[in-house]
C-alpha cells in the first residue's frame, strides 16, 4: 500500500468528516429555518466527500477494510484533521467563522486537486469543488451580514474570527504525507496556498467591515493526531454504536 | 356584506368544493375554512419542524456514515416541508412570526408523537417506518384536499415521505435480520412506538370534534378510525415479514371484516401528551425557543444589513 497516499487522502476526508459532525450537532437549533436547511446541506455534501475519500483509502488498504472502519474504528491520536474543523459550535458567529475560514482553504486545495494526477482524487475534487463553491458563498454572505450588520452581530463576528485565526496557520504546515503526495503530482503542498488565502480571506474580511487579525502566535498539531481536548468528546458520540457494538451491519 | 350576500357566496364555495374545484389564496372562503385551514396547517408546519429534534438526536450518533447522511438528509426535508406548509398557511394571511409565536406559546400543537424520546437507534428506524408511515395515510388524501395551496405541498411531501418510510423499515429490517441484540433493540422499539404511532391518527371517531367540518371540505375522506384501521392491516404484515411481534395480545385477524382487530388504545396518555405532559413536550418546546431566541441578534443582523444594501443601491440609483 502507498502510505503516503493513504494518509494524504485520510487527511483530506478527516477535515469534512469532523466538520461534517460538527454541522451535524446544530440540526433543529438555528436562528432561522432556512439556515438550518443549509448548514444541514453542507453537512450532508461534507459527509458525501468523506465517503468517496474513505472509499478510496479502504481500497487501498484491502478489501476486507471499509469506509465505516476508517470513521468509527481509529482513535483520537489516528485523527488527521485540522484543529480548526473540531471546534465547537460556540455561537452562529464561531459557526460561521470557521465555515468561512475552512471553505476558503478547501476551495483553494480542491481548485489544485482538480489537476491531480490520480484519476479518482481528480474526480473527487471535480464533484466536490461545485459543493464547496456553493458553502463558500453562504458562509462568506453570512460574514458579510454579521460583520456589517449590527453593533451586536459586528463583535460577536469579530471575536469569533479573531478567537479561531489561530488556527488558520496549520492548513498551511505540509505533512510527511502532503509533500511526498504533492511532489509526484497527485496532491497539493499547501504552503503554495498560504499567501493566496490571506488575501482571499483578508478581501472578504474587509467587505465585512472587520478587522483582520494581527496574531501571529498559531497552534498546531491536529494533522499529527495531536488535538484539542474536543476530539475525544466529538470522536466518543460519533463512534458510540460502532464500540457497543462491534462488527455489526446496520 | 348583507347576511343574504353571504349566504349566496357560501353557496357558490359550497358547490365549488362539491365539483372538486380548487380553492385559491385569492378566492371568497367562509371565516371557518380559512381558521380551520391555518390550524390545521400550521400545525403540520410545526410538526415537522419539532419532529427535526427526535431524529435530530441520532445524527452524531448514527451508527455506520451511509445511515448518518441518510438521516441528515431525511431531518433536511424536514424542514423543507416545514418551508412549503409555512408559505402555503402564509396565503392565507397570516405571517410565519405569528405561526411561531403560536408554537412557541403553546397556542398552536404538534403532533404528539414527537413527544416521545429517541433512546436507542432503532428507534430512527422505528419513527420512519411506523410514524412516517402514519403521517402518510393521513396526507395522501390530502393531495386532492380542496385547498389548492395546501394540496400543491402535500404531493411533493408525499413523495419524499414514502422514501423516508422505506428508509425507516430497512432500517428495522437490517436490525431484525442482525446479531440478536440488534433485533432486540429493534422489537423494544416497536414496543415503545406502536401505540403512539397509532394514536397519531387522532382521537376515535365518536370524540373528533373536527371530523364532519373536515369530511365536507375534503380536508379528509376517510375517519381517524379508518384510517387507523387502514395503518393497522398495512403495517401488521410488514412486521410479520422481518420477524417482530406486534405488542398487542388482542391483535388477531378479523376474516369477516378482512381487517385486524386490535386492543383499546390508551386515550389517558394521548391526553396527557396532548396538554403537555409527555416525556419531551417540555425540552422539544424549550429547544424550540431556545433556537428562536438565541438567533434573534443572527435575524437582526440579517434585517440591518439587508437594509444597507438596499440604502446603497438606491442611492447608487440615484
Amino acid at each position: 500500500m502507498n502510505t503516503n497516499l493513504y494518509n494524504y487522502i485520510l487527511g483530506l476526508a478527516d477535515n469534512s468528516l469532523i466538520l461534517g459532525q460538527r454541522l451535524g450537532e446544530l440540526c433543529g437549533h438555528g436562528p432561522t429555518l432556512e439556515t438550518d436547511i443549509a448548514l444541514t446541506n453542507i453537512a450532508l455534501d461534507l459527509l458525501g466527500q468523506t465517503r468517496s475519500y474513505y472509499q478510496y483509502a479502504s481500497s487501498l488498504k484491502g478489501e476486507e477494510y471499509t469506509e465505516d472502519d476508517i470513521a468509527f474504528l481509529r482513535t483520537e491520536r489516528e485523527y488527521v484533521n485540522c484543529l480548526l474543523v473540531e471546534q465547537p459550535n460556540t455561537d452562529f458567529a464561531y459557526t460561521i467563522a470557521r465555515q468561512f475560514l475552512f471553505d476558503s482553504y478547501h476551495l483553494l486545495v480542491l481548485t489544485e486537486l482538480q489537476k491531480s494526477t490520480d484519476l479518482t482524487i481528480s474526480a473527487i475534487a471535480k464533484k466536490s469543488i461545485k459543493e464547496v463553491n456553493y458553502h463558500y458563498r453562504f458562509s462568506s454572505d453570512w460574514l458579510k451580514r454579521l460583520g456589517d450588520g449590527t453593533e451586536i452581530s459586528k463583535e460577536k463576528m469579530q471575536e469569533a474570527i479573531n478567537s479561531l485565526w489561530t488556527y488558520t496557520n496549520e492548513l498551511f504546515l505540509p505533512t510527511e504525507a502532503e509533500l511526498a503526495i504533492s511532489e509526484s503530482g497527485v496532491g497539493v503542498n499547501p504552503e503554495v496556498l498560504k499567501a493566496k488565502y490571506y488575501d482571499m480571506v483578508q478581501n472578504v474580511l474587509e467587505e465585512s467591515c472587520l478587522e483582520t487579525p494581527e496574531s501571529k502566535w498559531f497552534q498546531k498539531g491536529g494533522k499529527q493526531g495531536i488535538h484539542s481536548e474536543h476530539m475525544g468528546y466529538l470522536l466518543s458520540d460519533m463512534q458510540y454504536m460502532q464500540r457497543a457494538y462491534p462488527n455489526m451491519k446496520w | 356584506m348583507s347576511e343574504e350576500q353571504i349566504k349566496n357566496l357560501e353557496a357558490q364555495f359550497e358547490a365549488r368544493i362539491a365539483r372538486d374545484e380548487k380553492i385559491e389564496p385569492k378566492d371568497w372562503m367562509p371565516e371557518k375554512y380559512r381558521q380551520t385551514h391555518i390550524r390545521q396547517m400550521s400545525q403540520h408546519a410545526h410538526s415537522e419542524i419539532i419532529g427535526m429534534l427526535p431524529e435530530g438526536n441520532w445524527i452524531t450518533r448514527a451508527p455506520s456514515l451511509r445511515r448518518k447522511v441518510a438521516l441528515l438528509a431525511k431531518v433536511q426535508d424536514e424542514g423543507g416541508h416545514g418551508l412549503y406548509l409555512y408559505s402555503a398557511c402564509e396565503t392565507l394571511g397570516i405571517s410565519r412570526e405569528e405561526l411561531y409565536e403560536q408554537l412557541h406559546t403553546g397556542k398552536a400543537k404538534y403532533s404528539s408523537i414527537f413527544n416521545y424520546p429517541t433512546i436507542t437507534w432503532a428507534d430512527i428506524g422505528a419513527i420512519g417506518w411506523l410514524v412516517d408511515g402514519a403521517a402518510i395515510i393521513n396526507q395522501v388524501p390530502l393531495c386532492s384536499t380542496s385547498f389548492g395551496p395546501y394540496a400543491r405541498a402535500m404531493v411533493r411531501v408525499c413523495k419524499e415521505e414514502s422514501f423516508h418510510q422505506r428508509q425507516g423499515f430497512e432500517i428495522m429490517l437490517k436490525l431484525a435480520e442482525g446479531d440478536p441484540k440488534q433485533k432486540e433493540m429493534a422489537q423494544d422499539a416497536l414496543n415503545r412506538w406502536w401505540w403512539p404511532a397509532l394514536m397519531m391518527l387522532g382521537p376515535t371517531d365518536d370524540k373528533s370534534v373536527h371530523t364532519a367540518q373536515s369530511m365536507k371540505w375534503k380536508l379528509k375522506r376517510k375517519t381517524n378510525d379508518e384510517l387507523r384501521q387502514q395503518f393497522i392491516d398495512q403495517t401488521v404484515p410488514q412486521a410479520e415479514l422481518i420477524g417482530l411481534t406486534i405488542p398487542d395480545p388482542d391483535l388477531k385477524w378479523n376474516e369477516e371484516k378482512k381487517g385486524y382487530d386490535f386492543g383499546p388504545i390508551d386515550w389517558d396518555e394521548f391526553w396527557q401528551v396532548v396538554k403537555g405532559h409527555g416525556p419531551c413536550n417540555k425540552q422539544r418546546l424549550n429547544a424550540r425557543v431556545s433556537a428562536w431566541e438565541n438567533g434573534q441578534w443572527v435575524r437582526d443582523a440579517a434585517m440591518a444589513h439587508a437594509e444597507k444594501q438596499e440604502l446603497k443601491s438606491n442611492n447608487k440609483a440615484v
